[in-house]
């Protein structure tokens, strides 16, 4: 019988502690699909972030390095200019990113690092429990903004691509999704390809995928995409934002 | 080899080098961006890397990577650029990595001044971030014992797998003297086989890590580090003594202080006074045991720094009660004078010498 689809070797053997519902799980599998197929697996040392997926260094199958809040770009900095022929990338979550790593994502950009960043934007503090982050919609309730985020409070939300797009050095930046089986695709087009940018040596690369947390957001899985689809898109719209210029 | 005069920052830089360390991520600060400088002069030309970080919070991390990586890396800053720091050094510790790290501290706190201090002697003693941790704490008094220590520094990081920290203050980075680089003594250094240097798929993934959910695994971890610093403790204790075995006073004092200590020591020699020096090298380890050798009969221990007292508690702790043990501070940047330490001498002698 012809093996159709099988596990990544990109992922280690262990169940992971991601609620139900929530699309970590499908992430992780993109990215260790991609490290597997573009043959950088063996070779790959990893960053994993504080939040959500705090324990990504146990279930991606290679070198792992656990970093500080916020800190994963400068620990990955660090990584890639001493081993600079190893691939390099950092799993962050947008409270890790757009938030207390605010400072260390733009510099690992603007300098055109050579890594390659996956940012999973669910637009919620999750492991913590459901607080704001700065990229709560405007309305969207938290627990620690219990009559939903107020513009005239905290502002309007962050666009963390559109903003990392307008670095010279970040050569890649791309929002996906992955509620569908089509945007799955999608996103994991977006992945190999920007992990490619890495390979190359062209520079920074960025995936923004925009994630669920049915737990913190109160809906159940389903309700989850489809409230995704819904609120989330329309403000953080999908598609590329910069990709390498093709040679002539 | 032959002695060449250096600036205390720069020769900082030229060990480094020397001691094989190629990478160095900083940020400027005074009073030691000479040696951010320097590395970024010579390390390209030796195969090296020098990174300018956005931050010191990002370069103590982009060491982390880099030490993670088995690489010998090193960073600098001073005393609030290394506040900024101590969440990664928190990190370093945890997760057991080897790197050096120099504080040429000014005065505090918050911004403070650009004038030479010893106020991060708590900081850099009892741990500064979080966590049960320590930090082999290396304290120079001279240009030349600044090259050997740190020279000397990455190879206690890497035997122990333990962040060094050389604790020197504005005027050891400034100052120039003769230095010639000589080798440390032999260790038998253990193999970096737990860095992150991709698997080549030929072992298991390596995970640097200093997350332990499970608080049974977090208390061995704990314990496993305790065990480490207690063998540092036992192993890595450096002081030098002067006279103290018949000294009517011992003045204790460490880095450049000490030097100014040793003037006002051979000033009250000429007078007939008899005075002793302790000078711990290792801050932590603190030379506890050394204080049991001062000669029974001492009329009191003065401990002399650059800050309102912070040494003195370990002088306290070595003491025990036997002797009275007093104090003589300056800080903001302001130097004490060997006229201010004789005074303060012949006050514990009470008049009679």
């Amino acid at each position: 019988m012809a093996i159709v689809f099988k596990k990544t070797r990109g992922l280690t053997d262990v169940p992971t502690h991601y609620c139900p519902g929530c699309t970590h799980g499908i992430i992780h599998r993109l990215v260790g699909e991609a490290l597997e197929e573009l043959g950088v697996l063996d070779n790959a040392i990893g960053v994993a972030p504080v939040g959500c997926s705090v324990l990504a260094y146990k279930y991606f199958n290679c070198d792992m390095h656990e970093a500080a809040h916020g800190r994963a770009p400068a620990v990955a900095t660090g990584i890639k200019r001493v081993r600079p022929d190893n691939f390099v990338f950092t799993y962050q979550g947008d409270g890790d990113l757009a938030s207390i790593g605010t400072a260390e994502i733009v510099h690992a950009a603007h300098r055109g690092e050579k890594i390659s960043t996956i940012f999973v934007n669910n637009a919620i503090y999750g492991m913590t429990g459901g607080q704001m982050a700065p990229t709560t919609l405007v309305g969207q309730k938290a627990t620690t903004a219990p009559y939903g985020r107020d513009e005239a409070h905290c502002g309007k939300p962050i666009r963390m691509s559109e903003l990392l797009a307008t670095i010279d050095g970040a050569k890649f930046v791309e929002r996906v999704t992955v509620t569908s089986p089509a945007h799955v695709r999608k996103a994991k087009k977006a992945i190999m390809e920007c992990f490619k940018v890495q390979i190359e040596g062209k520079g920074f690369g960025i995936v923004e995928v925009l994630s669920t947390c049915p737990t913190n957001w109160g809906y159940t899985p389903e309700e989850s995409l489809r409230w995704l689809e819904e609120n989330m898109i329309p403000y953080y719209p999908l598609g590329n934002f910069k990709r390498p210029e093709e040679v002539e | 080899m032959a002695k060449v005069l250096m600036k205390g920052n720069e020769a900082i830089g030229a060990a480094a080098i020397k001691a094989g360390c190629k990478y160095f991520f900083g940020y400027p600060i005074t009073p030691q961006s000479e040696l951010p400088e320097y590395m970024a002069r010579e390390l390209p030309k030796v195969g090296g890397l020098f990174l300018q970080a956005e931050s010191e919070i990002a370069a103590i991390n982009m060491v982390y990577g880099a030490a993670g990586a088995g690489v010998r890396v090193m960073t600098s800053s001073s005393s609030p650029g290394i506040s900024l720091k101590q969440e990664g050094i928190s990190y370093i510790a945890g997760a057991e990595l080897p790197c050096v790290i120099v504080n040429i501290m000014r005065g505090g706190p918050g911004l403070g001044s650009i004038q030479p201090s010893q106020t991060d002697y708590f900081q850099a003693t009892r741990g500064g971030g979080n966590g049960d941790y320590r930090l082999v704490v290396l304290a120079p008094a001279n240009v030349q014992e600044l090259v050997d220590l740190i020279i000397e520094g990455f190879d206690i990081a890497d035997q122990y797998r333990n962040p060094v920290m050389i604790l020197g203050d504005g005027m050891i980075g400034q100052m120039m003297e003769p230095v010639e680089f000589r080798e440390p003594k032999r260790r038998d250094l253990p193999e970096k086989d737990w860095a992150t240097t991709g698997t080549q798929g030929k072992r298991k993934p390596n995970i640097i890590n200093s997350l332990y959910l499970q608080p049974e695994e977090l208390e061995e971890h704990n314990k496993r580090l305790q065990a480490k610093y207690k063998a540092i403790m036992e192993n890595e204790v450096k002081v030098e003594s002067y006279n103290i075995e018949d000294a009517d006073v011992v003045i204790a004092a460490y880095g450049t202080t000490s030097r100014i200590a040793r003037t006002a020591i051979s000033q009250l020699e000429e007078e007939g006074y008899k005075v002793g020096l302790i000078r711990p090298i290792t801050l932590w380890p603190y030379p506890y045991d050394e204080f049991e050798k001062i000669n029974p009969n001492c009329k009191g221990i003065l401990t002399v720094e650059m800050n309102t007292g912070q040494m003195l508690d370990d002088v306290k702790i070595a003491v025990k009660g036997k002797h009275p043990v007093y104090f003589y501070g300056r800080t903001g940047g302001m130097v004490p004078t060997p006229n201010e330490i004789i005074e303060k001498v012949k006050e514990i002698y009470g008049g009679e010498k």
